[in-house]
Parts: structure tokens; C-alpha cells; sequence
């Protein structure tokens, strides 16, 4: 198959911009020119990208895809759709699936099934402790050999100290990022949202800040001890930021994920026992909103990463306290995160390192728009006014707290390894092939 | 005035002006169970279902007695007889009870939120009987109905709670209707009993009751749960009572006329000496008695004749 990208605006930051024709041919970018330069390819698909940009295959550090296991809730396949449909080119994925992802075995089954599926590709997360269940740990090398970019317990943290002192030291031999699901179970006590005015109000057990911020600070301790490279997930608190902006000050080797719903919502916009506003960790306060927004901005935080959590409605549609945590986030990371830029928070060039080029590094592959390199790519419309309706998305779940947003901005095409695998036509009809 | 919530799910939702109506309501009330036959017509011919998925003894009873002296038909679930224990959700059983078109359900849940939850789907009037650690509408406005008799308003009053804040859905639903009614309320107990930003309800915050009881014209005592001191809230009932025991000395900080209550069921020696309980300050009683009125009026607002006048 050979693609031929006209006139696109390519924003591929430290890397190259400006208006160009992008060729690309056998998996592989063939040819960038200036615009025009170049022969039309008969057989090409030819794409005017005028008013598009065009930017690195956006990458999600931080996905559940359920699969196997839990396929009521989610598929490799359902997730992989929501993702090029968002502008994916390749996720994470968590390793809490059933049976857990602690072994090469069930790795291969994973990265066989993102190839069948084929719309985006998935670098599986392996499990710090085998099962996940804190105490010994896991067969790393086998999974690394499998093809696992990082390794986590996510979902759980891992409480015990000097199990996570021996995973940083092990995993450091095998140049892998361990990803922390930063989280004291004591002091989270079975809450279910942020501890607050709002809780107290509502009746709902609080999860403090300092639940999460006192593992951060732990885990920058043996980060500096291991010289490991230490990974924070989903990071929602303004004392989190500050542990990480001075561990980043004093050279440790650290980095950072937030997740949009952590710097465009707060527990007060949660309506009265929404669990569609239930995740793990919660919706902080406006001051946490703040900081979040802070730390990105100073480059603080990394990267944003969705921590896509589909649960079927017979999980959510329950008591709040009873509720599944986590929503779902593939098919509105971007328009949501691209308001950042709107209200002048990021630039957009600064959006596309935090969603695509950070999350490479991280992930250890190299998605520049060069000559020579693998294809993925995706193509934004930034002005692409639309609301978001749950009922439009491929995940097989619709746990989300965006429903009914009015956005601008969304990937309008995404290729993966060469091949078209989403794209959005003049008549705003979706075509998705794997 | 016309009241016309379908719902009563906390007292939030509630006006000031829907408390008055209902605390009048109730005051009505009071007396059809001062008759030898306790019984009116009112609502003959309406379902109202309990449905108690916690256990409680005083305030189901409360609710069966209003029922019952409004000539309502009435049926009970409970959490052991109810399909929930054979891994039915809430929102299933609310349905199946909807199917049986009941006027009104009455229900008490171990969640917070459950009765909005509930409220939501269903086409009956829900009262919620208390739920998690959120709300308790009744209890608020029997209590409410029992300060305004003892001292003949709301409005300027010095109200004490104090007790397990964090764990009261009394002290929650208190707090917000006292104030909206115009009373003072301070709330004390040690910080581990205090929820994080409880002052938004609208009141202030002590951690020495000594304080917290100085000049009040109510104190209201809560119930402390032994099966606490494993969620390290305090260390024994023994420093609990010392530190946060009405006694006679600290009674006597309260304005002479201070009234005293308490919700029930009471730990004698513990949050109350029996001394101080059983005092003539002690209004206990009265608020039990003032229960069933305020259940009373509740019932024939929400499915008497005043919510549907213009479609009889």
C-alpha cells in the first residue's frame, strides 16, 4: 500500500516541521518533500491534508484492554479500534488481566492478538510480582523476551517496600521502566473519591492526597537508591507534582503520566453518585486541578496517558461505593487534552511531545517522521468541532465522564505500520480496517 | 403551600420553607396519636413499601406506626428476605418492586446514595430512611419538630452535635436543616470524627466540647459504635467518655434551659450519663414521640392529597 499525504502541516517536534508531502510506501516513509515537488504515484492514495497536521503516531503509555479474560468488558481487538479511532498508533497495556500478564506466555498471546487485530499496536506491560500479588517476582526476563516494554503491578501498588526495592535493581539489569500505581491501600482506607467537602456532603469515604503522594515519595527514595528508571502513573495530586518536579531538580531518574480527566475535572464536577466520575485515583480539587496543569505546562509531567478502564455497565450501573473504579478514555484523550492548547496552556507542538514523543521514549522505539522509519502517524484536525457521544464508540464500554462535551479537534487519520487503519471521510463517516 | 417533591432524599433538596410545611404538617399530626382510635382515613388504599437493607428497629417501627395510623397498606423487606442476598442489584430489586406499582418505598440502605439511586428509576415516591453515611431526611425534621416545641423556634438557636461526625448521616442531615433554618450548629468530637470539610454544611467545628457546649440551648449527643475503635478513631470508650461524655459539669456550661438529645439507642455512660439522661433537660423521649408525627406528615405529603390536588 502507498500513501500519499499532501500538503500536510508535520509538527513532529525536535524532529521537523512545516508544510510537506509525506510518501509512504511498504510500511515505511518512502519520500518528504516540499509540497508539490514530487510526482503524483499512480496507485498511491492520494490525502489532502491541507489544514491537517500532521504528527508522530500518538502513543498510549497507560491501557486496559481486559483481554484475556475480561472480554465482556473490553477485546484487544474493541480496544485497538478505540484507539486508532483516537489517534493511536500503539498502547500499553496493563497487566491485570485473567490470567495476569506475569509470564511470557500469556505476553505472546497478547502482542498474537494485537497483530490479528491489527489497528494499533500494543506494547504489553508485564506484572512486577507474579500474579500481581506483591510478593515474588514475576518472570521478567521471560516476558521481556516476549516483547513487554515495562513492567507493574497497575492497579495495585506494591506496598511491600523491599519487593519494589529488588524490582527496580532487576529490572534496571534489563533496562526496563517500572511503572508505579502509586497508591498506600492503608491510608485510601476502601474510599471511593477524593477526601473533601464534596465527599463529606455526599457521604462518600475520601481517599486523601497523601494516599498517593507518600508512595511517590518512597519511590523516588529507591529510584535514587537503585538509579532505576521509576515511571509515575496517573498522577492527580499537587504534592505528587511537587515530589517529582524536585526529585527531576536532583537528577533522579524519574518521569510522569497524567490522565486528562485529572486536569479538566475536579470532584465538584462529579453529579451527586455519578460512578461515571469514579476512577482510581479520583478527581482531585480545583488546587490539584491546577497543579496538574502547572506540572505539564513546566514539563514536570511527561506525559498524558488515558488509563483506559472499560467496565460493562452491570459494574457501574450499582451503589458508588460498590462501583468499579476507572473510565475509559482511547476515543477522548485528544480532543479533551487538546484544550489545553486552546486555553493557551501548552502549545500544540508541546501536546504532541507529551502524547507521543515522551511516551516513544519511555516505551524505548523511535516514531520520528523520517525517511527510512516505520510508518505511524496521525493526522489532526484541530478545529473539528463535535460533542462527544459514548454512543459512537468502539470500545465495547462507555464508561465516561465527557458525554455531551462540546470539543474542537480530533484525529481525522491514523496509520499504523504503513497501512490506513482509521480514517474520517468528508462526510464525517469513520472507516476502520485493521 | 403546594409541596410537590416527589422525593424526600436528603434535606438539601429541601427549602426552608418545605421544612416549615412539613414540621406544620407533623405538628397536625401529633395529635390523631393522642386519640383512642389512632387511626384516619388518610391514605387508604396506598402501598407504601419498606424496604430496609440495614438493620434499624426504632425507625422502621416509627415509619409502620405513621403508616399504619394514615389507614396505608403496608409490606416489608429486609435485607435476609429480599432477593439481594441471592446477588440481585439494587437498582433489580427497585424495579421489582416499581412493577408492583407501590405509592411509596421507604427504604434504608448500608450506601450512600442509594436511595437517589433508586429514586431515579422508579415511579414512586421514595423517603429515605437513611442511608450509608449520607443522609437521614425523617430523623433531621423530628428533630427539628422537637427543638421548635422545646424552645418555640429555630432561628437563633445555639445547637451542640457531638459525637462520630464522620460516620453520621444524623449529624449531616442536622447540620444542614438547623442551619438552613436559621441555628447555630457546632459540631465537636476528636479530629479523628471529623470529616474533612464538614464546615461547608454550614457549621463550626470544635475539638474540646467544653467549648462546644458553652451558651447552647440544645445539645445533641451521637451514638459511639465500639466497632470503631477499630477504624482507630479512639482508644477506649473509657478516655471517649472522659473526653466527650455529657455529664452533669458540662451540662452546666449550656444555658440553664439547654435541652438534651440524642437519636438513639444510647450508650449510658459512655456519650451520656444516665444522670443527664434521664434529667428534665433530656428531650430523648419526646423526639421518639415526635417521630411517628413527622413520618405522618411526610407520607400524606409525598402521597396524600396535596402532591396530586390537581389530578384528583
Amino acid at each position: 500500500m502507498q500513501i500519499l499525504i499532501k500538503k500536510a502541516n508535520v509538527l513532529d517536534p525536535g524532529n521537523l516541521e512545516g508544510v510537506k508531502d509525506i510518501l509512504i510506501k511498504d510500511g515505511k516513509f518512502e519520500q518528504i518533500l516540499d509540497p508539490d515537488s514530487g510526482r503524483d504515484l499512480p496507485g498511491a492514495k492520494v490525502v489532502d491534508a491541507k489544514g491537517l497536521v500532521a504528527v508522530p503516531g500518538l502513543i498510549d503509555v497507560h491501557v486496559h484492554l481486559r483481554e484475556p479474560g475480561q472480554e465482556y468488558k473490553e477485546t484487544i481487538e474493541s480496544g485497538l479500534k478505540a484507539a486508532a479511532r483516537g489517534g493511536f498508533t500503539a498502547v500499553c497495556a496493563m497487566p491485570n488481566t485473567t490470567p495476569v500478564n506475569d509470564n511470557g506466555t500469556v505476553t505472546t498471546f497478547i502482542i498474537t492478538q494485537a497483530k490479528k487485530a491489527g489497528f494499533a499496536k500494543v506494547y504489553p506491560a508485564g506484572a512486577v510480582s507474579a500474579g500481581s500479588k506483591g510478593e515474588n517476582l514475576a518472570e521478567i526476563h521471560d516476558m521481556k523476551q516476549a516483547g513487554i516494554k515495562a513492567v507493574t503491578d497497575d492497579g495495585m501498588p506494591v506496598s511491600n517496600a523491599q519487593l519494589m526495592r529488588r524490582a527496580l535493581e532487576y529490572c534496571k539489569g534489563l533496562d526496563l521502566p517500572v511503572f508505579v500505581h502509586a497508591e498506600d491501600k492503608c491510608l485510601a482506607d476502601g474510599g471511593s473519591m477524593n477526601e473533601g467537602p464534596r465527599a463529606t456532603e455526599l457521604g462518600i469515604k475520601g481517599i486523601p492526597n497523601a494516599s498517593e503522594s507518600v508512595m511517590v515519595f518512597r519511590d523516588i527514595a529507591l529510584a535514587e537508591l537503585t538509579g532505576a528508571r521509576v515511571h509515575f502513573c496517573h498522577m492527580s495530586t499537587a504534592e505528587s507534582i511537587e515530589a517529582i518536579r524536585q526529585a527531576k531538580a536532583n537528577g533522579i531518574p524519574v518521569t510522569c503520566e497524567t490522565a486528562p480527566h485529572y486536569f479538566s475535572l475536579t470532584d465538584e464536577d462529579m453529579p451527586p453518585y455519578d460512578t461515571h466520575f469514579k476512577m482510581n485515583p479520583p478527581l482531585r480539587s480545583e488546587k490539584d486541578r491546577l497543579a496538574i496543569i502547572e506540572g505539564l505546562k513546566d514539563g514536570t509531567i511527561d506525559m498524558i496517558a488515558t488509563d483506559h478502564a472499560p467496565h460493562n455497565a452491570d459494574e457501574k450501573d450499582v451503589e458508588f461505593d460498590r462501583a468499579a473504579f476507572g473510565i475509559i478514555g482511547l476515543e477522548t484523550a485528544l480532543p479533551v487534552s487538546l484544550k489545553l492548547v486552546r486555553d493557551g496552556h501548552l502549545t500544540l507542538a508541546q501536546l504532541v511531545e507529551k502524547m507521543a514523543k515522551a511516551p516513544a521514549r519511555l516505551m524505548g522505539i523511535n516514531n520520528d517522521i523520517r525517511v527510512g522509519n516505520t510508518a505511524d502517524l496521525t493526522l489532526i484536525d484541530p478545529d473539528l468541532a463535535h460533542t462527544i457521544d459514548p454512543d459512537t464508540f468502539y470500545s465495547k464500554s462507555r464508561n465516561c465522564p465527557f458525554a455531551g462535551w462540546q470539543v474542537s479537534g480530533a484525529a481525522v487519520m491514523t496509520v499504523v505500520d504503513g497501512r490506513l487503519v482509521f480514517s474520517q471521510n468528508d462526510t464525517n463517516q469513520d472507516e476502520i480496517k485493521g | 403551600m403546594r409541596f410537590d417533591k416527589k422525593d424526600i432524599l436528603d434535606i438539601r433538596s429541601l427549602s426552608a420553607e418545605e421544612i416549615a410545611l412539613i414540621l406544620d404538617t407533623a405538628q397536625g399530626m401529633k395529635e390523631i396519636s393522642q386519640r383512642p382510635v389512632k387511626k384516619v382515613p388518610t391514605l387508604r388504599g396506598k402501598t407504601i413499601v419498606f424496604f430496609f437493607q440495614e438493620p434499624s428497629t426504632r425507625t422502621k417501627l416509627s415509619f409502620e406506626l405513621a403508616a399504619k395510623r394514615l389507614s396505608a397498606d403496608t409490606v416489608s423487606i429486609s435485607k435476609s428476605t429480599s432477593s439481594i442476598v441471592k446477588g440481585e442489584t439494587l437498582i433489580d430489586t427497585a424495579k421489582n418492586l416499581e412493577a408492583m406499582t407501590p405509592d411509596v418505598i421507604v427504604m434504608r440502605h448500608a450506601s450512600s446514595g442509594g436511595a437517589f439511586q433508586v429514586a431515579r428509576r422508579v415511579g414512586a415516591s421514595v423517603i429515605n430512611a437513611g442511608d450509608g453515611t449520607h443522609a437521614h431526611p425523617s430523623q433531621a425534621l423530628l428533630d427539628m419538630l422537637s427543638i421548635r416545641e422545646a424552645k418555640g423556634r429555630l432561628a437563633g438557636l445555639n445547637i451542640s452535635i457531638i459525637g462520630d461526625i464522620s460516620h453520621s448521616r444524623v449529624a449531616r442531615s442536622d447540620i444542614t436543616g438547623l442551619t438552613r433554618m436559621g441555628a447555630s450548629v457546632s459540631v465537636c468530637a476528636p479530629e479523628t470524627m471529623i470529616p474533612k470539610g464538614i464546615e461547608r454544611l454550614g457549621c463550626t467545628v470544635h475539638t474540646k466540647m467544653e467549648d462546644c457546649v458553652q451558651g447552647a440551648d440544645v445539645i445533641m449527643m451521637l451514638r459511639i459504635q465500639k466497632e470503631r475503635m477499630g477504624n482507630l478513631l479512639f482508644p477506649s470508650e473509657r478516655e471517649y467518655a472522659g473526653l466527650y461524655g455529657l455529664n452533669q459539669n458540662r451540662l452546666a456550661l449550656a444555658k440553664k434551659d439547654v435541652v438534651v438529645m440524642h437519636p438513639g439507642p444510647l450508650n449510658r455512660g459512655v456519650e451520656i450519663s444516665s444522670d443527664v439522661a434521664d434529667s428534665d433537660h433530656s428531650m430523648i423521649l419526646d423526639q421518639v414521640t415526635n417521630g411517628v408525627a413527622v413520618r405522618m406528615a411526610l407520607f400524606y405529603l409525598v402521597a396524600g392529597a396535596s402532591r396530586h390536588a390537581d389530578t384528583d
